[in-house]
């Protein structure tokens, strides 16, 4: 595993959302425009190799099947996209049913990928899934309690199970059951009957914020949240308890989880925060980027403090860059490599135009990661 | 500088980055639509809290933010009559030329005499703490522009009266 973060920069405009195939070959991402560009890995550097245009308005979220090749594109158009390889290489849509009528905002494949949903602001999440008769993909709505946009949706590992946050200040848990497609889930600690459109669980950060991002833990027993009040929340249903982590830091938009014990968040302030549990606590543990501060030149303790007195600000004024990896808000976390349980890389991008892997055993304080 | 201005900038600046966490949101509203909620303000809970932060009863800046953009609104300090001209000409000079302002609003917020709005696309193209420093910058030189001017005008004054009343010696 590299000790450094890979930078894969495409100066082609802020990246909107990203996601990689299965065997991370091919890369799909948006520039915030309304085409999707695939990307395939060529000695170290990544070549255009298609672009999906059949969005008129701008894609907000992809995501690649990695099983079955297939990737689902969803826009502010109110459309969304599966795309299928045809015989001659080529990315074939289908467009989806939804029967929304405001953005989408969000899409996911199911861990099965015999379903997705997609997240919208039209107050609801439409779960779709393929008909055979009619052989379209058709959409099912999951309209209650929503009251504002869907954010960010995430699919427990059972397949059934969908976490939802909400531009209402609500992280909720819905269960997508279909008849027909999915079979009895087994009992989880969120439930055991859960017909279509159950609430099994409905929180929220306290002092409220929108919901940014919401992951299920790597086993589906936990949630985890993260609000624009700067709050990271994670709820363990099996044993019913609540912890809210306050970060002195701007809000983080995404969050994924490590394994059990480790979650990583990011956001506006540019770099991947780790967050660990110690017994049963939660806590924010290090910054995954470790900042590479660049030597002062030319600038004396005078200085400094003569910028201070003047316009309360403490970094010098022709210094534009952050000093981080990223250099605006991050967007996305994905997984990049290992397992649901076990992340070993993940990827993260972001409106700077930047995508970066970064690997869960580097930069320093990290010497007490066991992994 | 005076003692009071830096916390005052200070308050300001903390404000405004946190302020501008902006993501891009399409209307809840209007289909198909992209706009500031906080200029059509159609749906209550993407917006948050505005604040105030005021140096003296004249001297105050109101933030407004919401999900997808953010209102900053400047009241600069008028002292007399005089200051009160300067400063309605300066920022009607400003707004006029708003296009090549990027983030400068063509009319002011009722109270308040320039306006900026934030929008995500904005922080999308720029650096948003290279935009705080240019929000804080534009505060600190509109004081010091005002009382410039006023004082080239004070001494104006007295020299067309000088030459006025040289005419009656």
């Amino acid at each position: 595993m590299s000790n450094q973060p890979i930078v894969n920069e495409f100066g082609l405009g802020p990246i909107s959302c990203h996601a990689f195939n299965q065997d991370r070959s091919e890369l799909a991402v948006c520039f915030n425009s309304n085409v999707v560009s695939i990307f395939r890995q060529s000695g170290g550097s990544w070549t255009l190799s298609s672009t999906l245009a059949e969005h008129d308005k701008p894609v907000t979220s992809i995501d690649w099947a990695p099983k079955s090749n297939r990737i689902v594109t969803c826009s502010q158009d109110r459309n969304a996209y599966v795309w299928t390889l045809d015989g001659q290489k080529q990315w074939k849509p289908t467009l989806v049913l939804l029967r929304i009528n405001r953005a989408a905002t969000f899409v996911r494949w199911s861990p099965e990928e015999d379903k997705f949903a997609v997240a919208s602001g039209s107050r609801c999440i439409s779960v779709c899934y393929f008909e055979e008769d009619n052989d379209w993909w058709v959409g099912k709505h999951i309209k209650k309690p929503i009251r504002s946009t869907v954010l960010s949706l995430d699919w427990h590992p059972n397949n059934v199970l969908l976490a939802a946050g909400c531009a209402d200040m609500k992280a909720r848990v819905f269960s997508a059951f279909i008849k027909g497609i999915d079979k009895k889930p087994a009992p989880t600690p969120w439930g055991e009957k859960l017909p279509f459109n159950t609430v099994c669980g409905e929180f929220s950060s306290g002092s409220g914020g929108w919901i940014h991002g919401v992951a299920f833990s790597p086993d589906g027993n936990s949630l985890a949240f993260t609000g624009h009040d700067s709050t990271i929340t994670v709820v363990d249903q099996a044993s019913g308890s609540v912890q809210t982590i306050r970060a002195p830091y701007l809000p983080y938009v995404s969050v994924l989880w490590l394994n059990e014990s480790q979650i990583v968040a990011a956001g506006h302030d540019c770099a991947p925060h780790l967050f660990e549990k110690k017994g049963n606590e939660w806590s924010f543990s290090a910054s995954l980027d470790s900042a590479v501060k660049k030597a002062d030149v030319g600038t004396s303790a005078r200085d400094t403090f003569r910028r201070m007195a003047s316009r309360a600000q403490a970094t010098a004024t022709n210094d534009t860059e952050v000093h981080t990896h990223h250099q605006n808000t991050i967007n996305s976390i994905r997984a990049f490599s290992g397992s649901r349980d076990h992340v070993e890389q993940f990827s993260t991008s972001g409106i700077d135009g930047k995508l970066v892997i970064w690997g869960t055993g580097l930069s320093r304080g990290m010497g007490n990661l066991h992994l | 500088m005076s003692n009071t201005l830096r916390p005052y900038l200070g308050a300001v600046r903390q404000t405004l980055t946190a302020a501008m966490c902006l993501e891009n949101f399409s209307s809840q509203v209007a289909e198909r639509h992209n706009k500031p909620e906080v200029e059509t303000s159609t749906s209550k809970e993407v917006l948050l809290n505005p604040v105030i932060i005021s140096r003296n009863d004249k001297e105050k800046v109101l933030i407004e933010t919401s999900v997808n953009s953010l209102r900053i609104s400047i009241a600069i300090k008028q002292a007399d009559e005089s200051e009160r001209i300067l400063a309605h000409k300066f920022t009607r000079f400003l707004t006029q030329r708003a296009e090549s302002f990027v983030i400068l609003r063509r009319k002011p917020i009722e109270g308040y005499d320039i306006s900026f709005l934030i929008t995500n696309a904005h922080t999308e193209q720029m650096y948003k703490h290279k935009l705080v420093d240019f929000i804080i910058q534009f505060m600190e030189e509109v004081d010091k522009e005002i009382s410039e001017m006023k004082l080239s005008l004070n001494a104006r004054l007295r020299a067309v009266s000088e030459a006025y009343l040289a005419g009656f010696n």
